[in-house]
C-alpha cells in the first residue's frame, strides 16, 4: 500500500507496466519491487528447488527471492532481480519456475517431498546406471529446478564497453561514500563516484535520519548539487562495481538502457574499465536474516527493506507488522511504522536482556517457533521470557545483523577478519592496494562513524597521491552504538529454516554436510549449494557458516568464508564482451582488389584477418571446383593475376642489415647481389621452422623481406626480439611496409606478353631479380618470383594505386585469354610445385624434415641453428615431407599407414597437410609428413580419416609435381 | 594488471604479449654443449615470489621489456626495456 | 601506358556528425618514417634542424609550420607534410609510409568520450595534452593517437584496417548520441 505524502518517487510522473499479464500503476523512482509491493503484490516467485512460495525479502541488489523474467519484443532476460529493476512504462515482467501459474504451481508438489531432496540427494541417488544421468535424470531435475529461461534467440541489442581514468574511485554513495567524493573532490583531485542505485544516497533515503540538522535525503541531496558543479566529479549511478583487480583496474556494470523502453543504438548496460590511483570503498552493509521455522513466506521481510519502501517509496509492505531482532537497530522500523501511522503488534527482541520500553509490546529472549500463511504470511508463533504466543500478522520484519559489503576487499585473494562485537566480517586493511573501506563496509554502522570514516578514508588517499588535503567539515549526525547479540538459528523447533533462499538451502543441510564430513566451509559450499545462486549468498553465507561453525565444534573465524570472487553482482557476458559481436569481432582487412574482386562475383574467405577471393566464377560453373580448374589451367597455360599483397613485407636498413639478415635466416643474404632475391628460412630457437619467404636486396644497405600472410606480426615480433636482445647497437632499422604496397602477381607462359603491354617494356630480369619500373607517373617495382611454378612476376605499386593496378591488369589478361585467380587455385599450383605453407610449416617441423637442412649454412650462426641440430630433430626416424598422389580423394588431416598393418596410433606413418584435385596431373594430390619419407618414394601408404570416411592407397612421390627441374620458372 | 612501459606509461596487460622467462635474453654461445642450450631454451624456475619476465609491447611501442614482478602479491617492481639493459646488447 | 588513378582507404566515405562531433577521413600525401641509427641522434637533429625540426621524444609530436615529426615507437617517428631532408638518409633508415596508413580525424565535444570506447587510454587532458601522441591499440587494432586539439584527434591506422576503425568509432559515437537523446 502506498502512503500519501511519504517517499521519494515522483508522483507526478505515473508509469504502466504489467506482472504476469496484469497491468499495474507505479511512479517514476519505483523498483518493479516498491511498485508491486505498492499494489499489494506479495508473491513474485517460486524457489528454485522446493517451488516454494515467494516474496519480497529485500530493497537492494543482493535480492534472493523476487528475480522475474523482463520481456522485450521477441528477448526475454532471465533472473532479473525486481528490487533493482526500474518501473517504465510499458515493462513486461513475469515470474518463473512456476506451472501452469505462480500462485497454483504443480511443481509445489516437490515441497512436500522435501525430506528427500535434501542436500547431496541428486548425487547420492541419480547415480546408476551412469548413462542415465546425462540421458534422463539431468533434463529432467533442470526442467524441475532452475529460475529463469533465455529466449533462446541472439541476443542482437546494444551493448557497451567503455573506460574511465580517475584519481579516486568512491564506490557507493551512502554518508561514507558521498563524504568521501567531497573530500577528495575539494581537494581537486579527479573523482568519480559510482553508486549501483538509480539514486544516490544509500541508506540516508532509507532511514529517518538528521544530518547537520537536515534530514538525511536533503543533505546528501545537497553535497549531490555541489559534486555536479565540480568539474572534476563524474558521478556514474545505476553503475555496480564488480570487480576490483590488479593495479588500480576495476570492472563496473552500468545500466544504461534497462529502466527505459528500448531505442536504435541505446546499449541495455555498458561495462566500464575504471583505472584509479586510489579507490574509497563505501559500499555499505548487507542484512541479515534469521533461522527460525518456514522464515521464507512472502510477507518476511529484512526490516532495513520495510524501512527503504517506507522511506524512499512511500510503500509499506503489510498493515499488521511484527518485528524480529537481534539488535537495537531494528526498533527504528517498528517506531518509523507506528508514526507512518502503521500498527505494529510486537517487538520479538531474541535478547534476554535487551530494552522491553517501545510504545508496542516488546517480547525479550523471543524466538519464532513457526509462520503460517501459504502464499503471504498470516501470523507468527513464537516464544518468549513470559511464555508463548501467536501474532496474526502480514509482515514480520527481520533483522539478525549486518554484514559489511567487504566482498571486493576479497578479489585479490584477501581474506575478511571477524569483528566479535559486531558478529560480522570486516575487510582486512590492505586487502586491495590503494583501496580503504570506510564506513558500514567497514564495520562502522552509525551515520556519524560513516561521515567520518568516508572523510578519512579520503584523506588517506590524497596523502598517497601527494595531494594537498581539503578542509571538509564533519557533519553532526547519530552515533548511537550497534548492540547485538548473534542469533543464527532457532533452536529445539521442528520444521526448516531457510539460509539460502535463492537455492533452497536449510540449516538443516548444512549439519547435514559436516555430519557427512564436508566440514570446511568451501565443501559445504559445493555440497549444499550455499551461495551459489545469483545472489551469491551475501545475506545467507554468514548465517550458513555460523551453524556450521557451530556443527563442526569451530569458532566463525577458525571456519572462516568463502571466497568471493568478482562479479559481485550477476554481470551479463554480452556487457562483458560489448562491441565484439559481427563487423567488431575482429579486424576486417580489405585489399584495393577487394571491389573488383566482388564485382566479379568472386565469394570471399578471410585468411589472416584478410578478406581474400576465393575463385572467380564465370557463368556456367556451377561448383567452385569447376572454377578453381579453369583458373588453374589458365595459369599453366596463358596467364593469371592474383593479389599477394597480403604477405607481410618488411624494409630493412642499416650497415648491419645483411649481418642482421644472416642472424635470422638460416642461408646468408649477406652474399646476395643488388637486384637480386633469395628464398629464405627462419627458424625459432627451437629449431623448429618459424617462416619462410623471399627477400630481395633493393641497395647495398636495403633489402625489402617477405613473410607469410598468417605470420606476419610473428615475424615482426621476432625481429623485434632478435635486434632488442642481442643486437640492439646494430646499424639496422627495420619498419613493415605491408600495407603501403599492393602488389599481384602475374603468372604463366604469357606474363611477360601482358607486361610488355603494360609497361612497354619489361626489364630483363632472371628469375629472381627485381628492379624498379614505372607506371606512368607512378613508380613500382617488379619482381620476378613465382609461387605457381609458371614463369611469373609479381608488380608492386603504392597502395593507393592498387585498385586501378588490378583492374587495368585483369582487363589486359582477359584480352589474352587469361584473367583472375582465387586462393583455391593459388592453392592448387603451388601442391603441384610442392611449395610449403603454414599447413606444412606448423610449428613442428624441423628444416630437415621439410628437405631444406642444406639451407642452414654451416658457415655461420643463426637463430635456431644450435637447436636444429640437436638429437632428434634429424634422422630417419622423423616424419619428412613428401607428395602423395592418388586417383581417390585425400583430406588434409588423414593419417598414413602401411597397406595391411592395423590401423592403430602405433602403426601411424605419417599424416597430410595439404591436398588438392590437380587437372594438369589428373590426379589427387597430397602434400604430407611420413617417416622417413624421402627414403620411400614411389611405396605406397594407406591413407585414412576416419572422421571424414577417406580410405584410400596413395602412391609416395617428390613432394614436387609439376615442372620438376623448374625449366618454365626460368623460362 | 597494468605494466609502465618506459616509453608509453602505465598501460593496461592487454597491449602486452607475454613470452616467458627473462632467460631468453642469456643466449648460449653457438658451440656451448646441448645441455646449456637446453636449459636456455626449456630449463625454468617457477618461483613464488619474485620472478623476472620478457613482455612485449606488441599494441604500443614494440619495446621488448623485462618485467620484475611478485607471482604471489601481483606487484610489479620494475620494468626496463631490454634493449636499454646494462651489458645487453651483444 | 596507364596512368592509374589513387584512391584513399576510405574513399567515397562522407563524414559522420553526431552531438556536434565529425569523423571524417583524413589525408596524406607525405609521409616517411625515421628511424635513427645508433648513436645518430644528434646528427639527426642537426640535419632535422633545417626544417624547424629535432627528433621527438616518446610521446611527443613536433611541428613546424605544416610539417610534423610524431613519435611512433621505439626509435621511429614519421614526418608528415615534407620530404626528408637532404643527408637524413646517411643518419637514419627512412621509408615510404605514405601508403600504408589510413587517418582518421575526429573532432568536437564527444570526441574524447567516444574515443575513450575503444582506446583504452587516460585521454584526460592533464595525462594527454594537445601534441601528445600515443601508439596504442583501437579495440584489437595498432593504432598512432595524436591530440591535435582540445577536443580534436587525428587516429592512423594500417591502411587495410580503415573500414573496421570507421566502424568502431562511429559506433561509440551512435552509442553517446543515443545516451544523450535519453537523457
Amino acid at each position: 500500500m502506498r502512503l500519501e505524502g511519504k517517499g521519494l518517487v515522483d508522483r507526478g510522473a505515473p508509469v504502466s507496466f504489467t506482472f504476469d499479464g496484469r497491468s499495474y500503476m507505479g511512479f517514476a523512482g519505483d523498483t518493479l519491487a516498491s511498485a508491486l509491493l505498492a499494489n499489494d503484490v506479495r508473491l513474485v516467485g517460486r524457489s528454485f528447488k522446493y517451488h516454494r512460495p515467494r516474496g519480497i525479502l529485500t530493497a537492494g541488489s543482493e535480492e534472493p527471492n523476487a528475480l522475474v523474467e523482463v520481456v522485450e519484443g521477441n528477448q526475454q532476460t532471465p533472473n532479473v532481480r525486481a528490487t533493482v529493476q526500474e518501473v517504465f512504462d510499458g515493462l513486461v515482467a513475469r515470474s518463473q519456475n512456476r506451472f501452469p501459474s505462480l500462485s497454483f504451481d504443480v511443481m509445489g508438489v516437490n515441497d512436500l517431498l522435501s525430506p528427500f531432496f535434501s542436500a547431496g540427494f541428486y548425487y547420492k541417488t541419480f547415480m546408476w546406471p551412469r548413462p542415465f544421468w546425462e540421458k534422463l535424470y539431468e533434463p529432467l531435475i533442470r526442467r524441475a529446478a532452475g529460475l529463469g529461461r533465455l529466449s533462446g534467440r541472439h541476443d542482437e541489442a546494444q551493448y557497451e564497453k567503455a573506460w574511465a581514468f580517475c584519481d579516486v574511485l568512491v564506490i557507493g554513495s551512502g554518508p561514507a561514500g558521498l563524504m568521501a567524493a567531497l573530500t577528495a573532490a575539494q581537494a581537486g583531485a579527479d573523482v568519480i563516484l559510482a553508486e549501483e542505485d538509480a539514486r544516490m544516497g544509500g541508506r540516508l533515503l532509507s532511514e529517518n535520519c538528521r544530518v547537520d540538522g537536515q534530514p538525511g535525503a536533503d543533505w546528501a541531496e545537497a553535497v549531490l548539487d555541489e559534486l555536479r558543479g565540480m568539474p572534476n566529479v563524474r558521478l556514474m549511478a545505476r553503475t555496480t562495481v564488480t570487480g576490483a583487480y590488479d593495479d588500480g583496474t576495476f570492472g563496473a556494470l552500468e545500466r544504461v538502457g534497462l529502466h527505459r523502453a528500448p531505442a536504435p543504438h541505446l546499449p541495455r548496460e555498458c561495462f566500464w574499465r575504471i583505472v584509479a590511483g586510489q579507490a574509497v570503498l563505501a559500499a555499505g552493509a548487507l542484512e541479515r536474516a534469521v533461522g527460525f521455522p518456514d522464515n521464507d513466506r512472502p510477507g518476511i521481510m529484512l526490516a532495513s527493506a520495510v524501512r527503504s519502501y517506507l522511506h524512499r517509496y512511500g510503500v509499506v509492505a503489510g498493515q499488521r507488522v511484527a518485528v524480529l531482532a537481534n539488535n537495537d537497530g531494528a526498533r527504528a522500523t517498528a517506531r518509523d511504522l507506528m508514526a507512518a501511522g502503521v500498527k505494529v503488534v510486537g517487538i520479538l527482541d531474541t535478547r534476554p536482556d535487551a530494552s522491553a520500553v517501545e510504545d508496542c509490546p516488546v517480547y525479550l529472549n523471543a524466538q519464532v517457533t513457526g509462520t503460517a500463511g501459504r502464499t503471504g504470511l498470516r501470523s507468527v508463533s513464537f516464544r518468549h521470557a513470559g511464555g508463548a504466543a501467536v501474532l496474526e500478522v502480514d509482515l514480520l520484519a527481520v533483522s539478525g545483523g549486518w554484514n559489511p559489503t567487504v566482498h571486493l576487499t576479497c578479489h585479490m585473494n584477501g581474506r575478511p577478519l571477524w569483528r566479535e562485537d559486531i558478529a560480522a566480517f570486516v575487510p582486512s586493511p590492505g586487502a586491495v592496494p590503494r583501496l580503504t573501506a570506510a564506513g558500514a563496509c567497514n564495520g562502522a554502522f552509525s551515520t556519524a562513524g560513516c561521515l567520518r570514516e568516508g572523510r578519512d578514508a579520503a584523506l588517506v588517499a590524497l596523502a598517497a597521491l601527494g595531494r594537498a588535503a581539503s578542509d571538509v567539515a564533519l557533519p553532526v549526525a547519530e552515533d548511537a552504538p550497534y548492540a547485538i547479540t548473534p542469533f543464527w538459528e532457532t533452536p529445539g523447533v521442528e520444521g526448516r529454516q531457510w539460509l539460502d533462499f535463492a537455492n533452497d538451502v536449510t540449516t538443516k543441510d548444512v549439519k547435514l554436510s559436516a555430519q557427512e564430513n564436508f566440514r570446511s566451509v568451501e565443501h559445504m559450499k559445493r555440497y549444499t549449494t550455499q551461495g551459489m545462486a545469483p545472489d551469491q549468498g551475501k545475506n545467507s553465507n554468514v548465517a550458513a557458516l555460523a551453524v556450521l561453525a557451530d556443527a563442526t565444534g569451530r569458532g566463525i573465524p577458525q571456519t572462516g568464508t568463502t571466497t568471493f570472487r568478482p562479479p559481485f553482482v550477476p554481470t551479463s557476458i554480452a556487457a562483458m564482451g560489448a562491441g565484439g559481436r559481427g563487423a567488431g569481432f575482429a579486424p576486417q582487412r580489405f585489399l584495393t582488389s577487394d571491389q573488383a574482386s566482388r564485382d566479379r562475383g568472386a565469394p570471399m574467405i578471410e585468411a589472416g584477418l584478410w578478406y581474400r577471393p576465393s575463385y572467380f566464377p564465370k557463368p556456367g560453373e556451377a561448383t567452385w571446383l569447376e572454377s578453381c580448374n579453369r583458373e588453374v589451367l589458365m595459369v599453366r597455360e596463358s596467364v593469371g593475376v592474383a593479389d599477394v599483397s597480403t604477405l607481410g613485407k618488411i624494409d630493412i636498413q642499416g650497415r648491419d642489415a645483411a649481418r642482421f639478415l644472416d642472424l635470422v635466416y638460416t642461408n646468408t643474404f649477406s652474399t646476395l647481389p643488388v637486384g637480386r632475391v633469395r628464398y629464405g628460412l627462419m627458424l625459432r630457437e627451437d629449431g623448429h621452422v618459424l617462416d619462410d619467404g623471399t627477400t630481395a636486396r633493393l641497395g647495398e644497405q636495403h633489402y625489402l623481406m617477405t613473410t607469410t600472410t598468417a605470420a606476419a606480426g610473428l615475424v615482426m615480433r621476432h625481429l623485434d626480439f632478435v635486434h632488442q636482445a642481442f643486437c640492439a647497437d646494430w646499424d639496422v632499422r627495420f619498419v613493415s611496409v605491408t600495407e603501403g604496397w599492393a602488389q599481384f602477381a602475374v603468372a604463366g607462359p604469357k606474363a611477360r606478353e601482358l607486361l610488355a603491354t603494360l609497361l612497354g617494356e619489361v626489364p630483363a630480369l632472371p628469375f629472381m631479380g627485381v628492379a624498379d619500373v614505372a607506371l606512368g607517373s607512378v613508380k613500382g617495382r617488379l619482381f620476378r618470383i613465382s609461387f605457381s611454378g609458371e614463369e611469373g612476376y609479381e608488380i608492386a605499386v603504392p597502395t593507393r594505386h592498387g585498385e586501378a593496378l588490378f583492374r587495368d591488369l585483369l582487363a589486359r589478361a582477359e584480352t589474352m585469354g587469361g584473367g583472375p585467380y582465387g586462393m583455391e587455385a593459388l592453392n592448387v599450383l603451388r601442391i603441384e610445385k610442392g611449395f610449403i605453407t603454414h599447413a606444412e610449416i606448423h610449428g613442428r617441423t624441423t628444416a630437415f624434415d621439410i628437405g631444406m637442412e642444406k639451407m642452414v649454412s654451416a658457415k655461420k650462426d643463426c637463430i635456431g641453428k644450435a637447436a636444429a641440430a640437436r638429437p632428434g630433430m634429424v634422422g630417419p626416424e622423423r616424419e619428412q615431407l613428401v607428395g602423395l598422389k592418388a586417383t581417390g580423394a585425400m583430406t588434409a588431416g588423414a593419417h598414413l599407414f602401411v597397406p595391411g598393418e592395423r590401423v592403430h596410433r602405433e602403426t601411424d606413418q605419417g599424416y597430410v597437410t595439404s591436398v588438392c584435385w590437380s587437372p594438369v596431373m589428373g590426379a589427387h594430390l597430397a602434400l604430407g609428413f611420413l617417416k622417413n619419407g624421402r627414403a620411400r618414394h614411389g611405396e605406397r601408404v594407406r591413407v585414412v580419416d576416419h572422421l571424414r570416411k577417406i580410405d584410400v592407397v596413395a602412391e609416395v612421390c617428390d613432394p614436387v609435381f609439376h615442372d620438376r627441374e623448374g625449366v618454365k620458372l626460368r623460362a | 594488471m597494468r605494466i609502465n612501459c618506459p616509453l608509453c606509461g602505465t598501460r593496461d596487460r592487454r597491449e602486452f604479449y607475454y613470452y616467458g622467462a627473462e632467460d631468453y635474453l642469456d643466449r648460449p654461445a653457438p658451440e656451448a654443449p646441448a645441455q646449456a642450450w637446453d636449459d636456455y631454451l626449456h630449463n625454468r624456475d617457477n618461483p613464488a615470489g619474485v620472478t623476472r619476465d620478457l613482455w612485449y609491447h606488441d599494441l604500443g611501442c614494440s619495446s621488448w621489456l623485462v618485467v620484475t614482478r611478485n607471482t604471489v602479491t601481483h606487484e610489479i617492481l620494475a620494468v626496463e626495456a631490454v634493449a636499454d639493459r646494462k651489458g645487453g646488447a651483444a | 601506358m596507364p596512368e592509374l588513378i589513387a584512391k584513399s582507404a576510405l574513399h567515397g566515405q562522407a563524414p559522420k556528425v553526431a552531438l556536434g562531433t565529425t569523423l571524417s577521413e583524413g589525408v596524406v600525401e607525405k609521409m616517411v618514417s625515421v628511424a635513427p641509427y645508433p648513436g645518430r641522434g644528434a646528427a639527426v637533429d642537426a640535419v632535422l634542424g633545417a626544417l624547424g625540426l629535432r627528433f621527438p621524444a616518446a610521446g611527443e609530436a613536433v611541428a613546424a609550420g605544416d610539417v610534423r615529426l610524431i613519435w611512433v615507437g621505439r626509435g621511429m617517428a614519421f614526418l608528415l607534410g615534407a620530404d626528408a631532408p637532404a643527408g637524413l638518409a646517411e643518419h637514419a633508415a627512412l621509408t615510404d609510409q605514405a601508403d600504408g596508413w589510413a587517418v582518421l580525424r575526429i573532432a568536437g565535444p564527444v570526441a574524447v568520450d567516444a574515443l575513450m570506447r575503444p582506446f583504452p587510454v587516460d585521454l584526460r587532458a592533464a595525462a594527454f595534452p594537445v601534441g601528445k601522441v600515443a601508439r596504442v591499440p583501437l579495440n584489437h587494432m595498432q593504432a598512432v593517437l595524436c591530440r591535435t586539439g582540445e577536443d580534436a584527434f587525428e587516429i592512423m591506422v594500417f591502411r587495410s584496417m580503415a573500414r573496421t576503425a570507421w566502424h568502431e568509432i562511429a559506433e561509440a559515437m551512435d552509442v553517446l548520441e543515443a545516451r544523450a537523446r535519453a537523457s
